[in-house]
C-alpha cells in the first residue's frame, strides 16, 4: 500500500518535469564542435537561383537539423565571427554604415539562409567582398545564421544575447529588427544595389 | 649556423629536461618565499594535527576513575587546559598571520623592472605583447622568453573571460580579468623552462591552456628578441614556399599574422616565428612537423571546442603548409 | 448553544489513554495520494527531505566517479571536454545545493521540534512548500543534464564565462534558476526553524537548556537568512543579464565582473558554515551519549558557534585572493580568515575534553565522530593555509584546494552526518541499523576518503590546477591520479554499503526501543518512530539533560485543547508559557504553490513575460493557501 502510494506520488511529481524536459529537448543544444568534412563539402553544393537571390540549401543542411539557424552555440559562434571578420566595419552593429543595414526590413539580396550565405561566400556588387577564401564553409554558414537572427522579426530563444561590450542596440534575442523597425526605416541607399 | 644553434636551445631544453611546474620546485625569489611559507605552515599544521590525534587516542584509551570526585571538580580541572589550548591556538594563528604578512612584503613588487610585457589570456591560449620603446615591440604566443635574474613586469589582461596566470616555480598566481589590469612581477634565478597553466576555469578547453616561461641569459634573450622583431623570412625550401602560398590563399591568413606577408589576422596567435616554439596549441602538441600537420588537419579533434576551424586541405597542401610553419623560425 | 458545549475539551480533564486516543485522531495524517501531497507533519517532510537529499548524494557521487575515471590517465578520452565540464558543474551544484544544505536543514526539520518538545514545526505549510520547491528545482537541474543542457560553467558560475556572451544557450540559466529554487526552499525552512526554536520550546527550556544541536541549527538558520539573499540577487541579475540585456556584469557598460564574485562568495563562504555548524551540533549531541557524560563547555560551544556564524560573513574575500586586491585588504582578510580557527579550536578542545573524561562506547556513531575529528582537524589546518593570502596564491584553484574542502565538507560535515544517521535512524524508523555493517562502512569510507583526497594535496602543490578535464602525459601527475581514482572506488564501496544497510535496516532492522542509546535529549522520551503529535503532553524541562536528570517520568504541562491541533508558545529567553497556538492541518495548496512557482521560474528562463503571466497561478495558489478553511485551527 505504502509502496504503491509512493510510486504514484513519484509519478505525478515527475511527470510535469518529464514533459518540460521533453520541451527542452526540443530546444536541445547538443553541441558538436566538429563538423565532418564531407558534410561541409556537401553544404558547398547548396544551389543559388540564376539571379543570385534565393535558392535551396543542400539536403544535408536539413538532415543535420538546420543547426546554423536553430542552435544557440552555432548562432553565438556566428556572432563572434561577425566581429572577428570585420563585418562591423561596413555593417556597424547591424544597422549599416557604408554597407546596408540588416534591421530595416530591406534585404537587397534576399532574407533567406542561402541568399545570405551566398552574399558572404561570393560577395555582392557595390563593395561586399567575397569571404570564400577567408572563412571556412562552416564559418560562413554560422555567420549567415547569425545575420539572419539580427534581422528576424520574431526573437528566437536560441538567439545570442548581449555581448560584454558597448551596448548599441537591443540584442538578437530581443528581435532588434522589430524594435527598430517601429522607429521607422532608415532608408535604402540606392548606390548599394537595386531597389527591391 | 650559430643563429640556428641559438634558436634551437629552447627546444633542446624542452626535450632534455622536465620543465618544472611545481610550487615546491622553486626557481624564483617569489616562489622561494612562498615555498618557505608552505613548509612553515605545513610543519606547524603537522605538529598540531599529531598533538590533537595523540590527545584523542589517549582520551579514547584511558579509563577515567570517576568515583573520587564529582563532575564539576573534574571539569574545573580540565578547564585551564582547554583555555590554555585555545590561547595557544590564538598565538599560533597570530604568528602565522604575521609570517604571511612578511611574506607578502618580501614578494612585493620590486621598484624597477627591465621588461614590460602585456599578457593577454584568451580562450584558450596566451598572447604576449613585448613593448620596447627603443627597439619596437613584437608579439608571440604561449612561450614567454625572459632574461635570467631580471625582474619582468607582466600586465595581465583579458579580452574575453577570467583566466589566471600561474607558473608555480616562479610565482603565485594572478587572475586576468576583463576590464582590469593586474600586475605581476616575476624573476627567474636560473635558466630553464618553467611550465605554467591557466588556473581559473575559462571554458571548454581550460585543460589545454599551458604556457612556458623560458629564462635565458641576457645575451641569448636579446638575440631571441632581435629575431622576434624581424619579419618572417621567405623560405628557401620549395615545399615551404608552396606552403606560404597555400597559407595566404586559405582562411588561415584571416585569423593569423605572419609579419612580412599580407597575413594580418588578429584572432589567432601571431605565427611570425612559430617554428621556433616548442609546442603548439598552448602546450597541447609538440611542435614537430607531424604535430603541426595533425593540428592543422583536424584541430577540433585534438582540442575540441577551440576557435581554430577545420580548414579543408588537400594532403599536398597540408604537407606544404606544415613545412612553411616549420620554416618560420 | 449551551454553556458546557462552548468550553472546548482540554487534556487536563482526561486520562493519558483517552488523551492519546483523541490526539491520534486529531493529528492523523491524511491518507492516499492527495493526502501524501498535502502532508504538513514535520516528520513526514523531514523524512522525505532527507531521503531526497541522499538520492542527490548518490547521483553526485556517481558524477565524482565519472570524473575520476576520466582523470585516471593523462589525455584520456572516456568523457569529452564538454561533458566533463557539465559533470563537474553538476557534481558541485548537486552536492552543495541539493545535498549538503538541504540535508542539514532536513535533519533540523525532523529533529528540532522533537528536541525542543513541541508538536510540529512553526509554519508547517511553508515547510511543505519548501520541500516541493526543492525537489522541483533538483528535478529541473537533472532533467536538463540528461538532455545535454546541463550547466557547464562551474558551481560558482563566474561571469563573464557564465554571462550571455560566453555561455550561449540555456545551460547557465538552468543553473541560475535552480539556485532560485533551492534558495527559496532554504529560506522557507530557515524561517520555520528560527521561530520553532525561539517560540515553541517546551516550558522551562531556557536559552541555556537548549540542546547544542538546536543551537547549531538556530545559528545555521540565521546564516541562511542572511547569506542566501546575496546569491538570489546574484543569480537573478545573471539571468537578467542573459535574458533582457541588463549590464550588471558588463565592464564596458559600467558593470563589473568581480561584483559577481563578491556576491557569490558573500553567500558562498557562510554556506560552508551552513553545512558545517549543523555537524558541530550533531557531534556535540552524539558525543555525550557515547561518553556517558554531558558535553564539556556548553557555553563555550554555543559562543563558538555564534562566533563562527558572525565571522563567516567577514571572510568571503579569501576565495578571491588572486584577483588583485589592495595590500591592506589582503592583510585584513588574512587575519579574519585565520581568526575563525579560534572558535573551531574551542569546539575541538571541548570535544576532546568530553572524550577525555568520558567512558567511550565504541559504536558506529562514535566511530564517525572519531573519524570526523581526525579528518576535520586536517581540513581546518589546510584551511589556515589557504587563509594566508601569499600562500593561497600558490594553492588557489589547484588540487590542494579540492583536497582542503573535501576534508572540511566530507570530513567535517558528511562524517558527522553519517554518524547522525546511524544515531537517529532508530528514532526515524523504529529500527536499528546494523552495527557490523556500520563498522565496515565507516572503515571503508574513512580509509577510502583519505586515500582519495590526501594525495590531492600533493597534486595541487605539484601544480595541477582544478577543473581541468585532462592533463598532459609529460606532467608528473599520472600515477597519483591513477591511485586517487582507484582509491575512490573504496570510498564509493563504503557509501554503497551504507545505502544497502539503510535499505536493509528499514525493512528488517532490529526493533529499537524508545531510547536505544540511553541519550539525554527529549526526542528519546517518545516512541520510535514518534507518533504524529510527538508528545502526548508537552514536557516541562528543568535541566539541560532532561532524560538523564529526570529518570523515567518527565514533568509535563497540560491545558491544551483536544478538538484542534495545538501547541504551546513560550517566551524567547526563559521559555515561560505564553499562549496556546493552533498548528495547521494538512493542506494541498503548498504543493500547488510550489508547482506554480516552478512554472514561473522555469518559464522565466525563456521569456521575461513569464514573470507577468506566471505570477497569476502563483498568486491564485497563495490566495487559496491563505483562504480561511473554517477548521478549528483558523480560530483566533
Amino acid at each position: 500500500m505504502n509502496a504503491v502510494k509512493g510510486r504514484t506520488v513519484l509519478f505525478v511529481v515527475i511527470a510535469p518535469f518529464v514533459l518540460t524536459g521533453a520541451a527542452l529537448g526540443w530546444l536541445r543544444e547538443s553541441r558538436s564542435y566538429r563538423t565532418a568534412p564531407p558534410v561541409t563539402a556537401e553544404l558547398e553544393t547548396s544551389r543559388l537561383l540564376p539571379i543570385g537571390i534565393g535558392g535551396a540549401p543542400a539536403e544535408v543542411y536539413f538532415a543535420s537539423g538546420s543547426v546554423y539557424e536553430k542552435d544557440a552555440y552555432n548562432l553565438s559562434q556566428g556572432k563572434r565571427l561577425y566581429d572577428w571578420f570585420g563585418c562591423p566595419a561596413c555593417h556597424g552593429d547591424g544597422r549599416g554604415k557604408n554597407g546596408p543595414s540588416f534591421l530595416d526590413g530591406w534585404w537587397l539580396y534576399g532574407p533567406d539562409m542561402v541568399s545570405i550565405m551566398a552574399s558572404i561566400r561570393n560577395g555582392r556588387p557595390h563593395g561586399m567582398p567575397a569571404f570564400r577564401d577567408r572563412m571556412t564553409e562552416e564559418q560562413i554558414w554560422q555567420l549567415a545564421g547569425y545575420v539572419e537572427t539580427i534581422g528576424a522579426y520574431k526573437a528566437l530563444i536560441a538567439a545570442p544575447s548581449r555581448n560584454d561590450g558597448i551596448h548599441t542596440r537591443p540584442s538578437e534575442n530581443r528581435a532588434p529588427a522589430v524594435i527598430l523597425f517601429e522607429q521607422g526605416p532608415v532608408g535604402n541607399r540606392r548606390e548599394q544595389g537595386p531597389t527591391p | 649556423m650559430k643563429r640556428w644553434l641559438l634558436l634551437s636551445l629552447p627546444l633542446l631544453i624542452l626535450a632534455g629536461c622536465q620543465s618544472s611546474q611545481s610550487a615546491l620546485e622553486t626557481h624564483g625569489p617569489s616562489a622561494r618565499h612562498l615555498g618557505d611559507l608552505i613548509w612553515l605552515f605545513s610543519g606547524v599544521a603537522t605538529v598540531i594535527w599529531l598533538l590533537v590525534v595523540l590527545v584523542m587516542l589517549v582520551a579514547l584509551a584511558r579509563l577515567p576513575k570517576h568515583a573520587a570526585e564529582g563532575r564539576a571538580e573534574r571539569d574545573a580541572r580540565m578547564k585551564p587546559v582547554v583555555i590554555a589550548a585555545v590561547i595557544a591556538t590564538a598565538v599560533i594563528v597570530t604568528g602565522l598571520t604575521v609570517a604571511s604578512y612578511f611574506t607578502t612584503r618580501a614578494i612585493g613588487e620590486p621598484r624597477e623592472a627591465v621588461l614590460d610585457i602585456t599578457v593577454r589570456g584568451q580562450q584558450w591560449w596566451w598572447q604576449f605583447l613585448y613593448s620596447d620603446p627603443g627597439a619596437g615591440g613584437f608579439e608571440t604566443a604561449n612561450e614567454l622568453h625572459v632574461p635570467v635574474g631580471k625582474p619582468v613586469r607582466l600586465r595581465l589582461e583579458s579580452p574575453d573571460v577570467i583566466h589566471s596566470f600561474w607558473v608555480p616555480s616562479l610565482a603565485g598566481k594572478m587572475d586576468l580579468i576583463p576590464g582590469r589590469t593586474n600586475v605581476l612581477t616575476i624573476r627567474a634565478d636560473r635558466p630553464g623552462v618553467y611550465r605554467g597553466q591557466c588556473a581559473e576555469f575559462c571554458g571548454i578547453q581550460h585543460g589545454h591552456m599551458s604556457l612556458f616561461v623560458i629564462a635565458e641569459p641576457v645575451e641569448k634573450y636579446e638575440a631571441w628578441a632581435a629575431l622576434q622583431r624581424s619579419a618572417a623570412a621567405v623560405p628557401d625550401d620549395a615545399d615551404a614556399l608552396a606552403g606560404r602560398t597555400v597559407f595566404l590563399s586559405k582562411p588561415c591568413a584571416a585569423c593569423h599574422t605572419v609579419r612580412g606577408t599580407e597575413a594580418k589576422g588578429k584572432t589567432g596567435p601571431d605565427l611570425t616565428h612559430v617554428g621556433g616554439r616548442g609546442t603548439i596549441a598552448a602546450g597541447t602538441l609538440d611542435n614537430t612537423r607531424g604535430g603541426m600537420a595533425a593540428w592543422i588537419a583536424d584541430p577540433q579533434t585534438v582540442k575540441p571546442g577551440n576557435n581554430m576551424p577545420l580548414v579543408t586541405l588537400a594532403p599536398e597542401e597540408l604537407r606544404q603548409i606544415s613545412a612553411y610553419m616549420e620554416s618560420l623560425k | 448553544m449551551s454553556e458546557a458545549q462552548s468550553v472546548p475539551p482540554s487534556d487536563t480533564e482526561f486520562e493519558d489513554g483517552i488523551v492519546e486516543e483523541r490526539l491520534r485522531r486529531l493529528w492523523a495524517r491524511r491518507r492516499g495520494f492527495w493526502g501524501a501531497l498535502a502532508a504538513v507533519d514535520h516528520k513526514v517532510i523531514g523524512r522525505r527531505y532527507i531521503a531526497t537529499a541522499f538520492v542527490f548524494l548518490g547521483l553526485g557521487g556517481l558524477l565524482a566517479l565519472a570524473m575520476r575515471l576520466q582523470l585516471a590517465a593523462p589525455e584520456a578520452r572516456f568523457i569529452d571536454a564538454d561533458r566533463y565540464n557539465q559533470i563537474f558543474t553538476m557534481h558541485g551544484t548537486t552536492m552543495m545545493f541539493l545535498f549538503a544544505v538541504p540535508v542539514m536543514e532536513a535533519m533540523a526539520v525532523y529533529l528540532v521540534p522533537l528536541m525542543v518538545g513541541t508538536r510540529n514545526i512553526a509554519f508547517p505549510r511553508l515547510n511543505a512548500f519548501s520541500y516541493w520547491t526543492y525537489v522541483l528545482g533538483g528535478i529541473l537541474l537533472w532533467v536538463a543534464f540528461a538532455l545535454d543542457v546541463g550547466p557547464d560553467v562551474g558551481w560558482f558560475a563566474y561571469v563573464p564565462l557564465a554571462g550571455p556572451e560566453f555561455s550561449p544557450g540555456k545551460r547557465a540559466d538552468i543553473w541560475a534558476q535552480m539556485i532560485t529554487f533551492t534558495e527559496i526552499a532554504a529560506l522557507s525552512v530557515a524561517v520555520g526553524i528560527v521561530v520553532t526554536v525561539f517560540k515553541q520550546r517546551a516550558p522551562g527550556m531556557t536559552l541555556d537548556r537548549i540542546p547544542l544541536f538546536v543551537w547549531a541549527m538556530l545559528v545555521m538558520a540565521f546564516l541562511v537568512i542572511m547569506a542566501m539573499p546575496a546569491i538570489m540577487l546574484a543569480s537573478t541579475t545573471l539571468i537578467l543579464d542573459r535574458l533582457v540585456e541588463t549590464q550588471f556584469y558588463n565592464p564596458a557598460e559600467g558593470g563589473d565582473s568581480l561584483l559577481w564574485q563578491h556576491l557569490f562568495w558573500f553567500f558562498g563562504h557562510p554556506e560552508v558554515y551552513i553545512i558545517f555548524l549543523p555537524a558541530v551540533g550533531m557531534v556535540s549531541t552524539i558525543l555525550p551519549t557515547f561518553c556517558g557524560r554531558p558535553v564539556f563547555g556548553y557555553l563555550a560551544l554555543v559562543m563558538a558557534m555564534i562566533a563562527t556564524g558572525v565571522l563567516s560573513f567577514g571572510l568571503w574575500v579569501h576565495h578571491m585572493f588572486t584577483v588583485g586586491l589592495p595590500r591592506l585588504g589582503e592583510s585584513f582578510f588574512t587575519a579574519s580568515s585565520m581568526s575563525i580557527a579560534i572558535p573551531a579550536g574551542i569546539q575541538i578542545f571541548c570535544w576532546l575534553a568530553t572524550l577525555w573524561d568520558g567512558r567511550p562506547r565504541f559504536q558506529t556513531p562514535l566511530l564517525f565522530i572519531i573519524g570526523f575529528i581526525i579528518t576535520f582537524v586536517m581540513g581546518g589546518l589546510t584551511g589556515v593555509m589557504v587563509a594566508s593570502v601569499p600562500l593561497d596564491t600558490q594553492v588557489h584553484d589547484s588540487y590542494f584546494v579540492i583536497a582542503h574542502f573535501h576534508y572540511v565538507l566530507i570530513g567535517g560535515a558528511v562524517f558527522p552526518l553519517l554518524g547522525a544517521i546511524y544515531y537517529w535512524f532508530p528514532k526515524f524508523t523504529g529500527r536499528m541499523m546494523s552495527e557490523r555493517a556500520g563498522k565496515w562502512a565507516f572503515g571503508l569510507i574513512f580509509v577510502g576518503f583519505h586515500m582519495t583526497f590526501f594525495p590531492m594535496h600533493m597534486l595541487g602543490l605539484m601544480g595541477m590546477p582544478r577543473r581541468v578535464y585532462t592533463y598532459q602525459p609529460e606532467m608528473p601527475w599520472g600515477n597519483i591520479n591513477l591511485f586517487v581514482s582507484l582509491s575512490s572506488l573504496i570510498l564509493a564501496s563504503g557509501f554503497l554499503l551504507f545505502f544497502i544497510d539503510v535499505v536493509r535496516s528499514y525493512r528488517r532492522g532490529e526493533e529499537a526501543g524508545d531510547n536505544p542509546w540511553g541519550a539525554s535529549t527529549l526526542e528519546w522520551a517518545i516512541a520510535s518512530p514518534p507518533p504524529p503529535y510527538n508528545f502526548r503532553r508537552i514536557p516541562v524541562v528543568e535541566s539541560r539533560e532532561p532524560l538523564w536528570d529526570c529518570g523515567e517520568t518527565l514533568p509535563v504541562a497540560s491545558g491544551l485543547r483536544l478538538d484542534r491541533r495545538e501547541l504551546i508558545v513560550t517566551s524567547v529567553v526563559q521559555g515561560l508559557p505564553e499562549a496556546r497556538e493552533a498548528s495547521p492541518q494538512e493542506c494541498i495548496w503548498p504543493f500547488w504553490a510550489a508547482l506554480a512557482t516552478a512554472f514561473l521560474l522555469i518559464w522565466s528562463i525563456f521569456s521575461p513575460w513569464a514573470v507577468v503571466w506566471g505570477s497569476i497561478p502563483a498568486a491564485a495558489a497563495l490566495i487559496a493557501w491563505f483562504w480561511p478553511k473554517g477548521t478549528p485551527e483558523d480560530e483566533g
